[in-house]
């Protein structure tokens, strides 16, 4: 599942990354492997989104967002408890 | 650190939105120099500070989130921490927020790799004891390695112990960079400031394996990072729904979000179309009688004419524009200060992304149509360097105020007041169309642009949100006059040399012409507007319009309109006051004769109407689209520092008038 896919109020944790460049950019503005996402907003055109992660709001569109590779954060919890 | 030096050079780095401008604006007050680093547009913010017998010399660099640059900005300041030799930067103040440490310190870090002395600048603390948030300082200083100062640079407290921890600042002993990793990729570059050197020589192998260092690196510092933080920082589990959460469900709202945002537009517009306008008639009545007063003052001649209507002419023509620049600006930095900005643009990204353009161009095309210099220059908030390039490119096709009179005239010659259709004035509907033309052009331009426009920086949209806060007026105050300043100096040059030259071509004539005229005047009795239309038709610019006659022939315009074309470039309404010279209708304020005498005009050969509605609507599609405007060129180049830009934006403007004009000649004459 990628970063895109994720409504609104729903959590993730950030797995890895598709596109070299923008993995650099992620990662120096904090979204990185185990960091846990919260989609805030979306733009009234659906594009794009906000993201809540390490402490502040980050903004960035479904196209970027599809190359961030994520676990929605109840699937963490579930593969956990088996 | 050299304690015994008089000088102490020090830079403030950090990332965007650590409250760096406020910081220096507390430490260096009015000392404050503004000018570009050389050959890019990237703003140099220099000042200094007296400190127990020492100078301070303080630079505020671009802000950047680490020492592998995304953007220009971000390159310029990497580059000028790099490149000084260590006694250019003696000691770097890193600006953190202490809101959102974590990810600030990762740039932090990579400084106190660079084995430079650093100072740590917790910049808002205030907020974040709101926030509750408590940072452990003597766990920090000693993790990192250097000197931790919490600050509030709004309230401008914590400025005396940073200055004291600056005199004291040492190079950390800590590493934080893997060196493992380093060793493996690049077994010759003993030190991390030579990796982060190398990215500006590498070859494409090496490139690829600094990206790679630069991933696994910047992920072992957030390991590393989490482990300080967990240490140094305690902070609630749980925030409340913050002011900044309930401002953004309104500002970003589908419907209110939109609302709010036309709502800023009129300002902007009210602003920069009708409160300037008092400003700008004081100055200009200021200049007119000053210039009258000179004139009278001096002795007659050459050298008088040359000052008065060459010199002054041209230095009133650009302190014209300082209060349109002054309010835009104003607007424009509350709009960014208080983060409404970042949010305009996430709302309207999805549309303006598809024209090339971000959200932050809206502003500046808005603007533009009061005057497209402000614009321009307002477009260094565009971080991507390909959007701002479209953006100054496409913003003086937007009809700007200075396009008015010369629309009015035309289609006053056109139209009369009782052409009526469905209730609504001909006029009306005309000139609104002529605005929309303008929009509709120049957001082609942009979708057209948006296609040959390369670029080897990366288009994304990856940007912080950040929280809302007040603007801060002092900043704002000391912005405001910084952009004045440096439109009057740099642009302006430009502005006056062009404008010396178009007087010269207006006033002046090959041999003794003039002579010869004002003798026939004499034994003839001329009127004296008369002997001007004479004068003007025989100088350089009037042999000049009579040169492009053949080639303006096409979009049906006479050597007379000709004449208008030249002068008009020092500004379009020049156009209406030199048809008033030439068809002698006297005072050019009273474009009631004017217009007459133009409906009127008759082809001295065919006997037919000069202004016929194919001539009208072409001059009006012309003015639409040409580059008549010297100060915006100067603008452009100022603020692109490439003569290539105005170049083309000039061939481009001129290409599409000439052609659009020609396609509306030909067909309206048949």
């Amino acid at each position: 599942m990628t970063l895109d896919q994720l409504k609104l109020g729903q959590t993730a944790v950030v797995q890895e990354f598709t596109d070299d460049f923008l993995s650099l950019k992620f990662i120096e503005m904090g979204c990185l492997p185990g960091e846990i996402v919260k989609v805030v907003n979306i733009a009234p055109m659906q594009d794009p989104i906000a993201i809540e992660v390490s402490g502040y709001v980050l903004s960035l569109r479904k196209q970027e967002a599809s190359t961030v590779v994520i676990t929605l954060l109840n699937d963490v919890v579930l593969n956990k408890t088996n | 650190m050299n304690s015994h030096k008089n000088i102490i050079n020090i830079a403030l780095v950090g990332n965007p939105n650590s409250g760096k401008s406020t910081l220096f604006n507390s430490l260096t007050g009015l000392t404050q120099k503004t000018g570009n680093y050389a050959g890019v547009t990237v703003e140099k913010h220099q000042g200094k500070f007296e400190y127990k017998g020492t100078t301070f010399e303080v630079t505020d660099l671009p802000g950047t989130y680490s020492l592998f640059p995304k953007s220009l900005d971000e390159e310029v300041a990497c580059k000028t921490i790099l490149n000084s030799s260590n006694d250019k930067l003696d000691v770097i103040v890193i600006v953190a927020d202490a809101t959102n440490l974590k990810r600030h310190l990762l740039l932090a870090t990579q400084l106190i790799d660079l084995k430079i002395p650093c100072v740590l600048a917790l910049n808002m603390i205030d907020e974040a004891e709101k926030q509750n948030i408590t940072i452990y300082k003597n766990d920090l200083e000693n993790l990192l390695g250097i000197g931790v100062v919490f600050v509030n640079s709004r309230k401008k407290i914590g400025l005396e112990e940073l200055k004291a921890e600056i005199v004291n600042a040492k190079i950390s002993d800590s590493i934080f960079y893997n060196f493992e990793k380093q060793l493996k990729l690049f077994p010759n570059l003993k030190t991390y400031r030579e990796l982060v050197d190398k990215q500006f020589t590498s070859n494409e192998v090496e490139s690829i394996q600094i990206k790679q260092f630069e991933k696994e690196d910047n992920i072992s510092r957030f390991y590393k990072l989490n482990y300080i933080i967990a240490k140094c920082l305690k902070k609630p589990e749980q925030l409340n729904k913050s002011i900044t959460q309930k401002l953004d469900s309104f500002f970003t709202h589908k419907f209110f979000g939109f609302l709010f945002f036309f709502l800023i537009l009129f300002i902007v517009f009210q602003f920069v179309f009708f409160v300037a306008d008092a400003p700008m008639n004081w100055i200009d009545e200021a200049f007119a009688s000053f210039m009258n007063f000179t004139s009278n003052a001096l002795p007659k001649g050459e050298l008088n004419d040359l000052l008065v209507n060459g010199i002054l002419a041209g230095i009133s023509g650009i302190v014209i524009f300082v209060p349109q620049i002054a309010l835009l600006f104003f607007l424009i930095s509350v709009l960014e200060d208080t983060g409404y900005m970042a949010r305009a643009s996430f709302i309207l990204d999805k549309i303006m992304q598809k024209f090339g353009l971000n959200g932050k161009s809206v502003i500046p095309m808005i603007s533009s149509v009061a005057c497209a210099i402000p614009s321009i220059m307002s477009t260094r908030t565009i971080s991507n360097w390909k959007t701002r390039i479209i953006t100054i490119l496409v913003t003086p096709l937007i009809s700007c105020s200075a396009r008015l009179p010369v629309y009015t005239l035309i289609i006053s010659i056109m139209f009369k007041d009782e052409h009526m259709i469905y209730g609504f004035n001909y006029k009306g509907i005309v000139l609104m169309g002529m605005y929309l033309l303008g929009f509709a052009a120049a957001f082609l331009a942009a979708f057209v642009l948006k296609f040959i426009l390369k670029t080897n920086e990366k288009n994304y949209f990856i940007m912080e949100l950040p929280v809302y806060r007040m603007p801060q007026w002092q900043t704002i105050g000391m912005l405001v006059f910084k952009k004045v300043k440096l439109f009057l100096f740099n642009a302006g040059k430009i502005i006056l040399a062009i404008s010396v030259v178009l007087w010269f071509l207006t006033s002046h004539a090959p041999s003794n012409v003039f002579n010869q005229l004002e003798e026939k005047a004499i034994v003839l009795n001329t009127p004296e507007d008369e002997l001007n239309a004479q004068k003007l038709e025989h100088s350089y610019a009037g042999i000049f319009g009579k040169k492009i006659e053949p080639l303006i022939k096409p979009i049906g315009f006479d050597w007379k309109i000709g004449i208008s074309l030249i002068t008009s470039f020092a500004a379009r309404e020049v156009f209406v006051g030199t048809m008033a010279t030439i068809y002698s209708s006297g005072d050019s304020e009273n474009t009631e004769t004017l217009r007459e005498k133009l409906s009127s005009e008759k082809d001295v050969n065919t006997n037919l109407p000069v202004y016929t509605s194919a001539v009208c609507w072409s001059l009006l599609v012309f003015y639409a689209f040409a580059m008549q405007c010297m100060s915006t060129l100067a603008t452009t180049y100022s603020e692109t520092k490439h003569w290539k830009w105005p170049f083309i934006q000039l061939v481009f403007m001129s290409v599409l008038a000439y052609g659009s004009s020609f396609i509306v000649f030909t067909i309206l004459q048949k």
